[in-house]
């Protein structure tokens, strides 16, 4: 209802004129382990609804729960990839609330305990380094899946029953909560995006979780408050639900701010409640009120034993951990010989591995960091996706440059074979081979082309005759009209300094 | 013959199933039968298994019949509370919120029973979620004590007791959060132990409080018990507090006690488990036993634990508490009754909170809806410290009296319960009266410690049954079979047989 009614925004810019921004991040990964957090139910996503249940994870009377050990190795992996400390004993707590996607009507996760806490993580703005802190990242397990039908647009409100899909009940989820993100002024909007899109990075790299967003497997908690200066005490927060993709987090931010400044200039003040993020209209609306939140009665899960993780296990653990993100960069970009600015924007497009991919299926660094970072890009912007949302993906980019660097293609056909690729036409050469765009290197159909050119243009074939070959362009360009660009430009300028010779 | 049969213990039919002097199909049918004619009266069961039973007796039959055998019991039959999962049966846990349904897998007590071959012949009736001590609260209506029909069979586990009293069943699993177990066992002149908390695994159990809980036999003598301990016994991965660790010789154990010689055991009388608040006809039944375990050669001491008198007000939270949670389960989303409020609040259909609201509210009891009511206050945010956190604190204290108790003494003993068996009643409308049943056998599930039950003889004044309490310190079970079997077999010399052997003849018996 309060989505109707118009919501007043302040300008971002008045807004960060008026008020420093605060953030907070809590980030949900639900991790890639082969069975559920405490059974041995598979995982897998997209699954017919409610076949990977047992007793366990239905809740069903006399079940009880057992610690999945990969999930606890991949939490302390985490945790040390986030350079917290980990706990040396640690427990598991109910949180209790009712709501039919919870077949226990408790939720088995972390509380007061984090099997690990205070760390931080160095995050890149526009070459500028922000330490975030890591509060704390804990344990606990998802829940089923509820489908409204009846409604509009899938939402409880209206729909005349719902369907419960308990797959997903009990799948490994690890929370990261940071502390407090200040002093990031007008980046915070970047910050917060940059930060999601760090952790992903690393969570990719220490291979724990999918970390696929749009299929709900990492999902971002926005906190955000505005006080007057820097030095003045934290404002009231907000917290935004369920922000699943890296511009609606960048997005999410700025309208907050907007709104909260809105609020706050028209001497009102901030409700501390939870809100809805709206991808569709791009604004967040009121939630439910924290005054009135449950009370969630957590207390220790006495069906579990305490984890105890050994120092030994963890220090193996830590010296098994992949290169850091940062370490990691520096060295690609050593390796690729990347600039500065080459780097950065690679890095800030989200193509860092999209470009190694590539480069490991055999394309050169710069022709990878060209397609992704122009030609795909631009796509990806039209699309309004993520680069790696692309359903093209890194082999296809290097066989498109194999096909270019083989004379097959020129770069203007690339394009088309892009197209061809997004279209789901299969892979570049069966997009080349159907669509028909082999440059011709055929010197009959070329020699003719060529031979119309020049009588086409005697002045340009007169300029060159007289040994001025940059010339050659023009004529060069006539013939891939009359070609429509399928021609190899490289056997066209031969065949004309031959002719004119 | 078939009579002859039920009175038995377990021990003996199995003894006659390997002499080839009886088969699991007959004794399995003559417990049956001895079901359909008293238990109208008794109402042990909430559910017979005619059909399932014999079944497993003839596998049993036909597994000896090829030389092979899967346990000591092979083909001894056994009851199961109905707090216990078993597939393709009917599990109730004695609510209304259960009613129908039928789970589809079995407690880990209930795969090793059927491992071990004994034909389970139905499942027994209990206070609702295990959550009293006079089987009263079973929505189901009670059991009646053999001893007496108008009076109760202890409880929670009275059905389970008073099957193995009335002669219907050789054994029977209960499970004892508070004494669900042994004061049963006191007030039907039966044997219960409690095992060690882990000792039995508990998956499959329908936790009322998961750290209280704990599954154990339900016998007439102390050997069946110890037997049917070792069959249920052991580590189990699929329960996370389960001990990974051998049990010690339970059988042995109960062979070595019942030599009747006590020398060099050390037996510490609890002294705030005794005198004030006991029924005098049961402190003198359990003044007597401590002398004769003294004429036996125990060494006898008096030790002190002080903050035992805490410990039913920090059961009283730790239990509500748990059972709070563990109860939210039953949402009628899932399985188990759904009932659809009358008047909803909205148009068309009912909101799943409302059929929530209204299956709990018709489903669950009084006592049940009492706890749920504590427990959810007592872990309240701003009330968890002063409840809850407190609670706890006072059961470390408890373990600490325990760990110094043991220091002077191998065992303790206190009588199992106050009094005698009361009339069914008379204390349903006294919440307070109803917990005090419970003062001698909740320290032992607060201390995660392993108790005996067994039979100390008739009460003076009423005639009905007192029990004896043995108490060990955790994984040390081989101690009370030890001395539970000592004392058995010092009584049983005097009384000249079996106390059950006193208890009335039930109607119907030898029409």
């Amino acid at each position: 209802m309060s989505a109707t009614l118009p919501v007043e925004v302040l300008s971002y810019e008045e807004a960060l004129a008026k008020f420093d921004p605060v953030l907070g991040l809590e980030v949900h990964v639900e991790l890639n382990t082969n069975s559920k957090m405490f059974c041995g139910c598979p995982t897998e996503f997209g699954a017919e609804p409610n076949t990977q249940v047992c007793p366990v994870c239905l809740g069903l009377p006399g079940a009880m729960p057992v610690v999945n050990r990969t999930a606890v190795e991949s939490a302390i992996r985490i945790g040390l990839a986030l350079n917290c400390s980990i706990a040396e004993w640690c427990r598991f707590a109910r949180k209790n609330y009712f709501y039919p996607d919870m077949p226990k009507n408790f939720q088995t996760s972390q509380y007061d305990e984090p099997i690990a806490f205070e760390g931080w993580t160095d995050v890149e703005v526009e070459g500028e380094v922000f330490r975030v802190e890591i509060e704390r990242a804990h344990m606990g397990e998802d829940t089923g899946k509820s489908l409204h039908v009846g409604g509009a647009t899938g939402r409880i409100h209206g729909a005349d029953h719902s369907l419960v899909d308990y797959n997903r009940a009990g799948i490994p989820l690890i929370e990261i909560v940071t502390k407090p993100i200040t002093g990031t002024g007008d980046k915070a909007p970047l910050v917060a995006r940059a930060y999601v899109a760090h952790l992903r990075q690393l969570l990719l790299g220490l291979g724990v979780s999918d970390v696929r967003m749009e299929q709900g497997s990492l999902r971002c908690d926005v906190n955000l408050s505005l006080r007057p200066s820097p030095d003045a005490p934290l404002g009231t927060r907000t917290e935004t639900k369920n922000v699943n993709s890296f511009r609606s987090v960048e997005r999410a931010v700025r309208y907050e701010i907007g709104r909260q400044a809105a609020v706050l200039t028209g001497g009102g003040s901030i409700t501390q409640e939870t809100r809805h993020w709206h991808e569709d209209t791009g604004i967040t609306t009121a939630g439910r009120e924290k005054s009135d939140a449950e009370d969630y009665r957590y207390f220790p899960e006495p069906d579990l034993v305490p984890v105890a993780p050994s120092r030994e296990w963890v220090e193996q653990l830590r010296a098994a951990l992949p290169e850091p993100p940062h370490e990691r960069r520096a060295r690609l970009q050593q390796e690729w010989g990347f600039s500065d600015l080459e780097m950065r924007d690679t890095v800030g497009a989200g193509a860092l591995e999209l470009v190694e991919e590539t480069i490991a299926a055999g394309a050169s660094p710069q022709a990878a960091r060209k397609w992704w970072l122009s030609e795909l890009a631009r796509r990806a912007k039209e699309q309004g996706l993520e680069l790696a949302e692309l359903s093209v993906n890194p082999t296809d980019v290097a066989q498109v440059q194999a096909l270019v660097d083989a004379g097959t293609i020129n770069d203007k056909l690339a394009r088309q074979v892009f197209d061809g690729v997004l279209a789901g036409e299969g892979s570049p050469e069966q997009v080349v081979e159907k669509r028909g765009l082999a440059v011709v290197s055929d010197d009959g159909a070329l020699s003719a082309a060529v031979d119309n050119a020049i009588a086409a243009h005697p002045d340009v074939a007169d300029k060159i005759r007289d040994g001025k070959v940059a010339a050659a362009g023009a004529l060069i360009g006539a013939v891939m009209k009359e070609m429509r660009g399928q021609a190899d430009a490289g056997r066209v300028r031969e065949l004309i300094l031959e002719k004119l010779s | 013959m078939s009579s002859d049969l039920t009175r038995r213990t377990a021990a003996q039919l199995a003894d006659a199933l390997a002499a080839g002097e009886t088969s699991s199909v007959e004794l399995t049918q003559a417990h049956l039968d001895r079901i359909a004619e008293v238990d109208g009266d008794v109402h042990a069961f909430l559910h017979v298994d005619h059909e399932g039973a014999l079944a497993q007796a003839r596998e049993a039959d036909a597994r000896r019949a090829s030389g092979a055998t899967s346990s000591a019991l092979d083909g001894v039959p056994i009851a199961v509370k109905d707090v216990l999962v078993t597939k393709g049966l009917p599990t109730t846990c004695g609510s209304r919120i259960l009613e129908g349904w039928v789970p589809p897998y079995d407690a880990t007590v209930v795969e090793r029973l059927r491992a071990a071959g004994t034909p389970i012949l139905g499942k027994t009736n209990m206070d609702e979620f295990a959550m009293g001590s006079s089987t009263e609260h079973s929505a189901y209506g009670p059991t009646h004590n053999p001893w007496d029909l108008d009076r109760i069979p202890g409880g929670s586990g009275g059905g389970s007791a008073a099957a193995v009293a009335a002669f219907e069943a050789p054994l029977a699993i209960g499970t004892d959060t508070g004494g669900s177990i042994r004061q049963p066992g006191a007030v039907t002149g039966t044997v219960g132990v409690k095992p060690t908390y882990g000792g039995v695994s508990r998956y499959g159990l329908v936790a009322l409080a998961n750290s209280l809980d704990q599954a154990g036999p339900v016998t007439r003598t102390v050997l069946d018990s110890a037997l049917l301990h070792e069959v249920i016994g052991g580590h189990d991965p699929r329960d996370s507090t389960s001990v990974d660790q051998p049990l010690p010789g339970l059988v042995e154990a109960a062979r070595l006690g019942a030599t009747g010689d006590m020398k060099g055991v050390r037996v510490g009388v609890v002294k705030e488990l005794t005198g004030e608040g006991y029924q005098p006809g049961v402190q003198a039944r359990f003044d007597e036993a401590v002398q004769l375990l003294v004429d036996a050669g125990a060494e006898v001491v008096e030790v002190s634990c002080p903050t035992f008198v805490h410990a039913m007000a920090a059961y009283y939270l730790i239990l509500p508490a748990e059972a709070s949670s563990n109860l939210a389960k039953f949402d009628a989303m899932r399985y188990g009754l759904r009932v659809l409020p009358e008047g909803s609040e909205s148009s068309g259909a009912p909101s799943a909170e409302e059929v929530m609201r209204a299956t709990r509210d018709r489903g669950f009891g009084d006592e049940v809806k009492r706890r749920i009511i504590l427990g959810t206050y007592a872990l309240s945010s701003g009330y968890y410290d002063a409840y809850y956190g407190q609670a706890q604190k006072v059961r470390t204290l408890i373990t600490r009296d325990f760990a110094a108790a043991f220091g002077s003494a191998d065992v303790l003993v206190s009588p199992t319960a106050p009094t005698t068996a009361f009339k069914l009643g008379e204390k349903l409308d006294d919440p307070i009266a109803m917990y005090l049943n419970d003062l001698a056998t909740i320290p032992a599930n607060l201390a995660g410690v392993p108790g005996i039950s067994v039979p100390s003889g008739l009460a003076d004044e009423d005639g009905l049954p007192t029990g004896f309490q043995v108490l060990a310190p955790a994984l040390a079970d081989d101690r009370v079979y030890r001395v539970g079997a000592a004392l058995e077999a010092l009584l049983e010399d005097r009384w000249g047989g079996p106390l059950l052997a006193k208890a009335p003849e039930l109607k119907g018996v030898r029409a």
